[in-house]
């Protein structure tokens, strides 16, 4: 690796830490105006980390996530923001309950039939956003916000009026379900009923995603149409394949999101399931930078805040705290970055200029 | 103006010692200017060296970080243009800065409108002053008539008539002669003397020495951000002068002993292509181009008679409605981009900006961007990273592109060097057609040569090249069929051995039409 590279590695992972820095200050703030002590908050949060239930936690709750901000950062790669993983992620969650608890096959095949058809769902929604923006030019934000409600209300309503199971007036339980899927479909523990598998499918993501934008032709393609749409097109990217194909790549991830909860946990679609993972996604990608590397750390970090918040209220410090502290993460990313990237470019721009004068004195001499 | 007693000090404007530094740009130091009052003093640098700069500083754009202003005299601190307005300064951009939907007096009083006692505005008031001010200038116009009716001569005319109707009596003019064909240079320079005759002061940024030569008083050169020499044009020639831009021996521009080859290597015929608007006039219309091997086909124009629609279509980027297009023969109509490109079509795109290059990322990417297919960079699926790198470097040392190394991202560059690349870039693959939209646009004499002989040796290697440029001189000493563009239309077919810069402007305006001088 050369230099200029690590460079700007660490320039990047700093800003991403000092934004965590800055928004754990505005938090103690808060937790000092309204007549908490930010240092017992702080050190029952933190001193969570210590406990091997609590990072189990952590590990099942940032597994979603890698997923999600894997979706929204393909996206981003090329200046189209995806907002609509949630509602992706929520049509896929039914779809494969109902598809999936239908059929019955060997355990790995089962999985993977699963796989497909929360992927192929996901992406059928996705790319109905990719469609409205080839053919009609609508902007991938708005599209994708609306195509959110109508997956939510869509899915919740023919939930409850063809897949529900308590009809048969047979279910004790206080949520209502889906028919449980059957057990081939149920995907492993790594440590049995606190650590699921679907982990190792998240890392794989995450690999998959890297060596795709990173190491592929097809990877380069959608950078360059992403940094500069104009230049890509003249060399003959066809810039709305691109979008096209990143979509339904975007929205395949996103019907993935949902599968540890159904598949290695309630094994059984309930209308909260998996909820707002979707959403946390477009936050964790953010404070990753779109890069494999940050996403995995950042949704270690939220899955660790989301896990160790119960805590607080022990302390009788209301957890909501952690919400807000995640929310004002993310601004402080968005506004750090920023600012650091300006100071970088000048920097570099600098040292370049500076390079190529020692250049031309030892041409000269 | 006439009205107003002139200067009493030795000159209008003085600098002494200006410097200011930017990061990354050759910006100025030690800068010393003296402009006497009553001429039309030319500053004269390459692209890059630093005119600019010093005319934002001397417009009150932003502060020298050293030295002094002197206005008539009297020594100034100007914090923003409106103070350099107020000290009687005034300047006209290269790119204009007119509404089209407004008229033409809405237009020169806008933001600084005369109002009556009623607290309205004073449009009788305005137009007598600038009725007045047109007899000076020497113009006429409708004052009614809506700037978007104007030509870009007229336009010119108005930017200037806006300036001295803020009480300008010091004219800064930025390449004012970029985008004007001849004919209007020859006009504006009429109107700048009238000016002048009224003891006005102009300030006139230029590189062409040529009209710089024939109608200023006195000459600034600037060269790496400093100025180097003071001159008349009794006291010096053409010449002479490039070499003080330069600062050496200038490389030769023309020496063309060409053999073309038989093989057509590009063949347009007839092709429409349909403006913009729905049912309105034909952006191409009935264009025939043909290309061959080994030759070099120069298309001149105003910018905007369909040169970019014709590159664009070309490459397939833009549909056309009739025609058709072949690539050694082989009709490529109706094929993709990426197919044209890799059967040995090459681009260098119009604003390197917004289509030749990706400024957030690394050298290496940029020098590989487009060339995705080829087999010694990638293979099926993956990129090979190593051969990409190599591959850069050697196109970095090939065109001497000014970098620490090609892992800096391409917006470090300077201009000169970021069009360097993209014309190392689209020369690397080796291509059979190239299509050169401005190739040398705001580089160095330098880079500029080093482009030029990378096209003849190209061309004397059997590449076909379709050069369109604004550079008339460039045309004139590159190409060997010259076609002029007027409106979306192959209105004259030129030799370049016959063709001077007057004629073609002519061409250019569309007024004179046909094949053959």
């Amino acid at each position: 690796m050369n230099r200029q590279k690590l460079q700007r590695m660490l320039v990047t992972s700093a800003s991403s830490v000092l934004a965590i820095v800055v928004a754990l200050i505005i938090c103690a703030v808060i937790l000092l105006i309204t007549g908490k002590d930010p240092v017992k908050a702080y050190s029952t949060l933190f001193g969570a980390a210590g406990e091997t239930k609590v990072l189990q936690g952590m590990l099942n709750r940032a597994t979603p996530l890698m997923i999600s901000a894997a979706a929204v950062a393909i996206g981003f790669k090329m200046n189209l923001f995806n907002i609509g993983v949630e509602g992706q992620m929520r049509v896929a969650l039914l779809s494969t309950a109902v598809i999936g608890g239908a059929v019955n096959l060997p355990a790995p095949l089962h999985i993977a039939f699963c796989f497909v058809v929360a992927m192929a769902t996901g992406a059928l929604w996705a790319g109905f956003a990719g469609w409205l923006k080839v053919k009609r030019n609508v902007n991938e934000v708005i599209s994708t916000i609306m195509l959110n409600f109508i997956a939510l209300s869509v899915v919740a309503w023919s939930f409850d009026t063809f897949f529900r199971l308590d009809k048969e007036g047979e279910s004790t339980s206080l949520l209502v379900k889906t028919k449980d899927l059957p057990r081939s479909a149920w995907f492993p523990d790594l440590v049995d009923r606190r650590l699921n598998g679907m982990l190792i499918v998240a890392i794989v993501v995450l690999v998959l995603f890297w060596v795709l934008v990173w190491k592929t032709k097809f990877g380069f393609q959608l950078r360059a149409s992403g940094a500069n749409a104009g230049a890509a097109r003249a060399t003959g990217v066809n810039p709305k394949k691109m979008v096209l194909i990143s979509m339904l790549i975007s929205g395949a991830l996103a019907g993935l999101v949902g599968m540890r909860a159904l598949m290695g946990d309630v094994h059984a679609y309930q209308n909260n399931l998996a909820e707002q993972q979707g959403f946390n996604g477009i936050a964790v990608a953010l404070l990753g930078r779109n890069h494999p590397v940050g996403i995995f750390f950042s949704a270690l970090l939220f899955g660790f805040l989301g896990e160790a918040s119960g805590r607080l209220q022990l302390d009788d410090i209301p957890k909501e705290i952690v919400t807000i502290m995640t929310g004002i993460i993310v601004l402080a990313v968005v506004i750090i970055n920023e600012a650091v990237k300006r100071w970088d470019d000048r920097r570099i721009q600098r040292r370049a200029a500076a390079m190529i004068d020692e250049k031309m004195v030892e041409a000269a001499s | 103006m006439s009205e107003q007693p002139l200067t009493r000090g030795d000159f209008a404007v003085e600098l002494r010692g200006i410097t200011k530094t930017f990061p990354g740009v050759i910006a100025n130091h030690d800068v010393n200017l003296s402009v006497r009052p009553g001429t039309i003093h030319a500053i004269v640098g390459e692209n890059g060296a630093g005119k600019s700069t010093l005319m934002k500083t001397l417009y009150g754009m932003h502060q020298p970080d050293e030295g002094t202003i002197t206005v008539d005299g009297t020594t100034r601190t100007f914090r923003s243009p409106t103070d350099a307005i107020a000290a009687g300064i005034g300047m006209v951009h290269q790119h204009f800065m007119l509404a089209d939907n407004l008229s033409i007096t809405e237009n020169i009083i806008l933001g600084n409108e005369p109002v009556t006692s009623r607290g309205r505005i004073d449009f009788a008031g305005a137009h007598a002053r600038i009725s007045q001010l047109m007899t000076t200038l020497g113009v006429e116009f409708d004052l009614d008539a809506p700037v978007a009716s104007l030509g870009v001569g007229q336009r010119q005319r108005v930017e200037i008539l806006k300036v001295l109707y803020r009480g300008a009596k010091i004219l800064i003019l930025d390449e004012p002669t970029a985008v004007l064909v001849p004919q209007e240079v020859v006009e504006l320079f009429v109107t700048l003397k009238r000016l002048v005759a009224e003891g006005a002061t102009v300030i006139f940024i230029s590189h062409k020495l040529d009209e710089v030569l024939a109608n200023c008083d006195e000459i600034t050169v600037i060269r790496q951000g400093t100025t180097v020499a003071h001159t008349t044009p009794r006291e010096t020639d053409r010449r002479g002068l490039a070499e003080l831009m330069v600062g050496s021996d200038l490389p030769d521009p023309s020496g063309r002993e060409t053999s073309i080859g038989s093989t057509t290597l590009l063949e347009v015929s007839g092709i429409d292509v349909e403006g913009s608007v729905s049912g309105s006039k034909l952006a191409l219309d009935n264009v025939s181009v043909r290309v061959r091997a080994g030759e070099i086909v120069g298309i001149a124009g105003v910018e905007g008679n369909g040169q970019f629609e014709l590159c664009e279509a070309i490459l397939g980027l833009m549909p056309i409605a009739r025609g058709n297009i072949a690539l050694e023969g082989r009709d490529v109509s109706r094929e993709p981009t990426r197919e044209r490109i890799n059967s040995g079509l090459s681009y260098i795109p119009f604003d390197r900006h917004r289509e030749g290059l990706l400024l957030d990322a690394p050298l290496w990417e940029n020098t590989f961007l487009g060339r995705e297919d080829n087999p010694s960079l990638t293979s099926t699926v993956f990129t090979r990273r190593r051969a990409i790198e190599a591959d850069s470097r050697a196109i970095i040392e090939r065109f001497g592109v000014r970098t620490p190394s090609e892992h800096v991202p391409a917006f470090a560059l300077s201009g000169g060097n970021q069009q360097k690349l993209v014309v190392g870039r689209e020369m690397a693959s080796n291509p059979k057609v190239l299509l050169a939209a401005h190739p040398t646009r705001g580089v160095d004499v330098g880079a500029q040569a080093a482009i030029w002989d990378e096209l003849r040796h190209a061309r004397d290697n059997g590449l076909g090249v379709l050069l369109i440029s604004a550079d008339l001189e460039e045309l004139i000493g590159l190409s060997d069929t010259i076609l002029v563009m007027f409106d979306g239309r192959i209105t004259a077919e030129l030799d370049p051995a016959e063709a001077t810069p007057e004629m073609l402007g002519t061409y250019m305006t569309g007024e004179v039409q046909g094949v053959r001088s």
